[in-house]
């Protein structure tokens, strides 16, 4: 038999991609043979979403190598425009149909703002984008909590005082209730599809980074004044890279959205403490690895929650957990053995098929 | 008409005139040097050349178009690339990603088709690889394309940055002391390639060097630059017999 002629490159992508099928599913026979609590099976789509706001958020940090502390506010905007659309739109188009579109109004419009962000900021040359994103993911949080919507035969309505304000007619339907947030956005996501959407970023992301616009974005990131030298258009490339991480995050938020009862937009899920978390991730799954950010986001996603019976020894166990996977993600050592692992069993792999 | 034609570039940082009045005039295949003392201004005029610094006064003709305040990279895209004093390689990009990045400019497929490798992405990254390796050759460089480039000696690394400018098909090679820390058996060896790429690619190329044994063995012309100001310029052997060039190198740097 031929033998798979795979390149490394592309042989580790697909590990990733194998990694993710294999979790779910295992989790998904947890799920249906009633062997997971009910709380862990809550878990499953936050886990699957962070996974998902970390691989493009490593695009911007790693591969771009432009500090964002603003993420959060990307899946704000893709979560409430992903589900104002899914309410105007319930009961008008099939369900199937309905959250795909979601999807694409949450990527456009997450993917405008980092658009529109990426203008002033990433022309410049320095650390301003770390600022600018966590000034735009506070401010667009604060925004969205002081903000009532409604809508009626007479069109939109808008106020940034009460609901009382809105003016609408009796018949008329609350979009989104200032703090109260937004209700009855219609349950469209579920594991599977956070799954298939966690490796369609996954396989976005990492061809991209496996393609001459790869190429360019990286060659900025390790030396722009060489890379303008061989002609590489810096700002363009740098607006590309960034717009696509944003899309990414807001791509996550409409999952978010179509996941939950009532959508609020509170620092609990949309603060800049959520835009860290995330960077955690990134940092501890190995900045520039991509399968390092699924792995560190599901990890420290899941286990202080599963921890949550050991009350005592809770955080204790997680701090050691932390540093265990900074040492298998950064230890020179440890990354070397653990390359030489999975060389051997995509080589076990390669000659059972052969 | 010469290739290059610079005319009264100077600039200015703070009060220094860190070049003054500088005018140079290099003919299409001609390897010229730049040299000078430590500090007097020629990795700035590269600088100035590149479009790293916008003069404060003069113009840039290459080719008869002025090209004065274009931006780098539509500099390199004019038809001039450059090495570094210090080496600036894609650090964290293997020694053939180096080059492809070069290469940049000479192959297209959308974004579209690079997040799922669909369409022309295949074919032509297979152009690519094989573009790339085949420039890796001509450096000896084609055994190590997978390695990390900042793992690569320090000669190789220098090779490989001139390497990555040809890639992008320049008319001027503009190289700022390509032999800097290298050995005797690596410089010469870098001689040779300097004169072999000129004559493979037919392309001009404009040198800053210490080192005179390699001045004098592959340029027929030079100028030189002291304190920002031309101090003599022209054939290379009267220019290093000029007792004012002596002096200027004799007070400053040896
Ligand atoms: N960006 C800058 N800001 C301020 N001064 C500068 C800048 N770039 C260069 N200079 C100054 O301009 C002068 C010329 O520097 P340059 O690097 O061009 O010299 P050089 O001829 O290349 O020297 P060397 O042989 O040491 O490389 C120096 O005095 C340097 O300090
Ligand atoms: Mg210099």
């Amino acid at each position: 038999m031929k033998k798979p002629n795979l390149s490394k490159k592309s042989a580790g992508r697909f590990t990733t991609y194998a990694i993710v099928a294999a979790a779910w599913a295992v989790l998904e026979i947890m799920l249906h043979t009633g062997l997971m609590s009910s709380h862990m099976q809550g878990l499953l789509v936050p886990m699957a979403y962070y996974a998902i706001v970390a691989v493009g958020l490593n695009l911007c940090v790693g591969i771009l190598g432009e500090l964002s502390l603003g993420h959060a506010g990307f899946m704000c905007v893709g979560a409430f425009s992903g589900a104002l659309f899914s309410l105007l739109t319930a009961g008008k188009l099939p369900d199937g149909l309905r959250f795909f579109l979601a999807l694409v109004i949450g990527v456009l419009l997450s993917a405008l703002a980092g658009f529109l962000i990426g203008i002033p900021v990433l022309r410049l040359n320095g650390d301003y984008l770390a600022i600018v994103t966590l000034a735009f993911g506070e401010i667009i949080k604060n925004i969205i909590n002081a903000l009532y919507l409604g809508i009626d035969s007479k069109g939109m309505h808008v106020s940034f005082e009460s609901q009382a304000a809105l003016n609408m007619e009796p018949e008329g339907q609350i979009l989104i209730n200032g703090a109260m947030g937004v209700t009855g956005t219609p349950h469209d996501s579920n594991f599977t599809i956070a799954i298939v959407l966690l490796l369609l970023s996954l396989v976005i992301v990492q061809n991209f980074i496996d393609s001459m616009d790869g190429r360019a974005v990286m060659s900025i990131r390790d030396n722009r004044i060489a890379a303008e030298s061989i002609g590489i258009p810096v700002t363009k490339y740098k607006m590309l890279a960034f717009t696509v991480s944003a899309a990414i995050a807001g791509m996550a938020g409409v999952i978010f959205s179509h996941n939950i009862a009532t959508l609020q937009s509170t620092s609990q899920y949309f603060g800049y403490n959520v835009s860290i978390m995330i960077l955690v991730y990134v940092v501890l799954g190995g900045i520039g690895n991509i399968r390092g950010s699924v792995i560190a986001a599901a990890i420290l996603y899941m286990l202080p929650e599963l921890l949550r019976g050991l009350n005592k020894y809770r955080m204790l166990i997680y701090s050691i957990v932390l540093i265990a996977v900074m040492i298998f993600n950064w230890a020179p050592g440890a990354i070397e053995k653990r390359t030489r692992f999975f060389d051997r069993i995509r080589k076990g792999i390669r000659n059972g098929a052969a | 008409m010469a290739l290059l034609d610079v005319k009264n570039l100077s600039i200015t940082f703070g009060g220094l005139h860190a070049v003054d009045d500088f005018n140079l005039s290099v003919e299409e295949g001609q390897l010229y040097g730049l040299i000078g003392p430590n500090g007097a201004g020629k990795t700035t005029v590269f600088n100035l050349l590149t479009g790293v610094y916008k003069p404060t006064s003069g113009t840039i003709l290459l080719d008869g178009r002025d090209i004065t305040g274009h931006k780098s990279a539509e500099i390199n895209k004019d038809g001039i690339a450059r090495t570094f004093q210090n080496i600036r390689l894609f650090h964290q990009l293997s020694v053939i990603d180096n080059v492809k990045a070069a290469l940049h400019g000479s192959f297209k497929y959308s974004t579209f088709e690079a997040m799922f490798h669909i369409g022309r992405f295949s074919s032509t990254e297979k152009e690519l690889r094989e573009k790339a390796l085949s420039i890796l050759r001509v450096f000896g460089l084609d055994t190590v394309s997978e390695i990390l480039s900042s793992n690569l000696p320090y000669g190789q690394q220098r090779k490989l940055e001139i390497a990555r400018a040809m890639a992008t098909e320049p008319k001027l090679l503009l190289l700022d002391e390509p032999a800097a820390g290298m050995n005797p058996n690596e410089t010469a060896e870098l001689m040779e390639t300097i004169s072999l790429i000129r004559d493979k690619y037919k392309i001009t190329i404009l040198l800053i060097e210490h080192d005179m044994k390699l001045v004098s063995g592959i340029c027929e012309y030079v100028t030189v630059l002291n304190f920002g100001k031309v101090l003599a310029e022209g054939k290379t052997k009267e220019v290093l017999a000029n007792p004012e060039v002596i002096r200027a190198y004799l007070g400053d740097d040896e």
